[in-house]
């Protein structure tokens, strides 16, 4: 009984605290041929089936770049729906390969929950749509506004912390579905709705009679990077992971389309060439393929294609890049270089 | 004496309503309190689903017009009825259905209530299972975190019903046996399952369950969630079953073993019968709560009849028409609970019909 005892002790102790060995998440990827990514249940332009049941999105993307990188075919990727209460155990526990799933980065969570996040792929951030004929130019003139918001959510809880940094009085109409929370402020019953920049312009686009009588203010009063996260313990894993997003905003950078990557393969710049494998060489540090990132950009497309596609102006969400421009133009997107 | 009342044309209305809405005071109030609410609800209600409803076309249709936008389920019904399902399989899944209300038909009326049932029930499980997920000559393979909609509702909770069902019987056999270590057990194992709601047993099998397993080790989500539903199910049936076995007469017992019946004959053929037909009310009502109350794996992200809806409204274009997209839903879930509920109605009528009899 004793022995039975300890053998059990010993199995439990090896359960839980396994030691996850270098290259453990990568070698498991490509002996199951497929990447299983943990996405969002719904929610339109980041991750949601479309009417045909085949998944599109912001964050969508990022898994099929990743398969696009690992195997060369975009479509090699298992898409697991988590819920927010789900999305980080799903994580830890091996379920899933890699998260890409509207998740804000965060010291906790890189820390204690076991996570690694490897790159933001979409800036948001909380912030107020009102109607013009309300005459308000920012946020602080929001005083005895009343305020849309969702019930039992951070976003409740950034509004009163705004409101209290600022000594101003907001009154908080709470309702408890986002749907109604918005078309009650369309429908009148609040001067200001708060939420995700990305959400307001989905509002403010698909939800208003005219949305040119809306107008969202300039202030964002929460920092929501989203980014894609791994599970610690796989180094190679992580890099991958991270420079797949790199390449897709390098591609966007150097002017690599999905239409015109073929060209560019013939093209003099040396950066492009050690982009798209023509020097060969930069695929070897991944493992993965030197055309990785040609697969990439030809399969799934650059970051700007990816945003314009899903969530842009090509989309029904019609978000302007703002800080997810490049660099170059205004934006946060900088590509670490690729040599 | 009785004089014959002049039969006119309102005669006949006239007498029901004074049977019916009219015959004490306190009738009479609460039906005009119903008309009045009827008239207040009514004519909005009929306005805004079918008078000013948009039938078909696109959003802007729909906010013009200010009525139902059924345009959202004429555009979106495959989603909400198939989820994920890979489209052009579709067949497969509506076929599902289609097996399982024929089961269900047959189960119904009680001249079907042979040995054979159990093999129907048996196969029509094995044939679900091979048209959702193929992977035979002619059936391309769709893995199950592709199911969704209406068919993973009926597998969730046809599977959860019919698998809970025997154990729900060794259990409340189990709560009345005369052996202390069995009736320990099956205590223990309803009171702690009936302590629990079944949202937590779901986050539990979803979330700390996976934790516990050896990392790479994963155990399917959908069977995870399934053996929850069973699991839980369970500890209410016995309960329901043991009310039935404690309302038999002592004598059906001693009559029994009298006859010189094993243990488990004696069940069979004498007491669980008896027993059963005692309990059928409380069976169907747990029977309706958990086809309902599979709409939780909302949270363990399955998409069921109800998350698939919720994931057709994630279009930021149709995200307004919540509404409408609930009232489908509910009303796909109203068609089978009453059906259940109508079908209890009659069995009750029916036995008792048999009692008199006999």
């Amino acid at each position: 009984m004793k022995y039975f005892l300890s053998a059990a002790a010993v199995c439990l102790t090896a359960a839980v605290s396994l030691p996850a060995q270098a290259g453990q998440t990568f070698d498991a990827v490509k002996a199951r041929g497929t990447v299983t990514c943990g996405v969002h249940t719904g929610l339109g332009g980041f991750g949601a089936p479309d009417a045909k049941g085949e998944w599109a999105g912001l964050d969508v993307d990022v898994c099929r770049a990743v398969a696009a990188a690992v195997f060369g075919d975009a479509k090699k990727v298992r898409y697991v729906p988590l819920s927010a209460q789900q999305r980080l155990t799903a994580l830890q526990s091996g379920e899933i390969d890699l998260l890409s799933r509207n998740t804000t980065w965060t010291m906790s969570r890189d820390t204690a929950s076991g996570l690694l996040f490897t790159a933001v792929n979409f800036y948001d951030g909380q912030g107020f749509l009102v109607n013009k004929k309300l005459g308000v130019k920012g946020a602080k003139d929001l005083n005895g506004a009343t305020v849309c918001v969702q019930t039992g959510t951070t976003t409740e809880l950034n509004l009163a912390d705004f409101a209290r940094a600022n000594k101003i009085e907001l009154k908080p109409v709470t309702i408890e579905n986002f749907e109604e929370a918005a078309n009650a402020f369309v429908s009148g019953r609040c001067d200001a709705m708060t939420s995700d920049g990305s959400q307001l312009a989905a509002i403010r686009a698909n939800q208003t009679p005219n949305p040119d009588d809306y107008v969202i203010l300039p202030e964002r009063i929460s920092k929501e990077p989203l980014a894609t996260a791994v599970r610690q313990g796989d180094d190679q894993w992580f890099n991958i992971v991270k420079w797949t997003f790199q390449a897709m905003i390098e591609a966007e950078e150097r002017g690599v389309t999905s239409a015109n990557v073929d060209d560019m393969t013939k093209s003099s710049d040396p950066n492009v060439q050690r982009l798209l494998g023509v020097t060969a060489g930069m695929g070897k540090g991944l493992g993965v393929d030197d055309k990785w990132a040609y697969n990439i950009i030809k399969q799934v497309g650059n970051y700007g294609e990816s945003f314009e596609r899903n969530v842009g102006h090509g989309s029904k969400l019609k978000l302007d890049r703002g800080l997810n421009a490049l660099w170059t133009r205004g934006g946060m997107m900088y590509a670490i270089p690729v040599r | 004496m009785t004089t014959e009342p002049t039969v006119g044309l309102l005669t006949v209305p006239w007498r029901w309503s004074r049977r019916h809405l009219f015959q004490s005071p306190g009738s009479s109030v609460l039906t005009l309190l119903a008309a009045w609410l009827l008239w207040k609800v009514l004519p909005s209600a009929v306005n805004w689903a079918l008078v000013k409803a948009v039938w078909s076309g696109d959003p802007a249709a729909c906010r013009a017009s200010g009525g139902a936008c059924w345009a959202f389920v004429t555009e979106k019904y495959r989603l909400i009825l198939f989820g994920i399902y890979p489209y052009d399989e579709q067949w497969r899944p509506l076929t599902a259905i289609v097996v399982f209300v024929v089961m269900m038909l047959a189960s119904a009326h009680p001249s079907c209530w042979r040995r054979w049932l159990i093999w129907m029930w048996a196969g029509g499980l094995v044939l679900v299972g091979i048209l959702m997920w193929g992977g035979v000559p002619g059936l391309p393979y769709v893995s199950n975190d592709r199911w969704g909609g209406l068919p993973l509702t009926l597998i969730l909770s046809a599977t959860g019903i019919v698998l809970s069902f025997p154990l729900a019987l060794l259990l409340a056999l189990g709560r009345r046996s005369r052996l202390p270590a069995v009736r320990a057990a099956s205590v223990a194992y309803i009171e702690l399952w009936r302590g629990v709601p079944l949202v937590s047993v779901l986050f539990m099998a979803s979330i700390m369950f996976p934790l516990f397993l050896p990392e790479g080790i994963t155990v399917d989500k959908l069977l995870r969630a399934q053996a929850g539903i069973i699991l839980f199910t369970a500890a209410y049936l016995a309960e329901n079953v043991r009310g039935g076995l404690q309302a038999i007469a002592r004598g059906q017992f001693e009559a029994a073993d009298a006859l010189g019946l094993s243990y488990w004959q004696k069940t069979r053929l004498i007491i669980l019968p008896q027993a059963l037909r005692l309990v059928i009310p409380p069976l169907v009502g747990q029977f309706i709560t958990t086809f309902k109350d599979t709409s939780l794996v909302v949270i363990i992200g399955l998409y069921d009849l109800l998350s698939s809806t919720k994931m057709a409204l994630s279009d930021p274009q149709w995200r307004a028409f919540y509404i409408e997209g609930y009232v489908v839903a509910a009303l796909i879930y109203t068609v089978f609970t009453a059906a259940m509920s109508y079908y209890s109605q009659y069995l009750e009528r029916r036995l008792d019909r048999d009692r008199r009899r006999s």
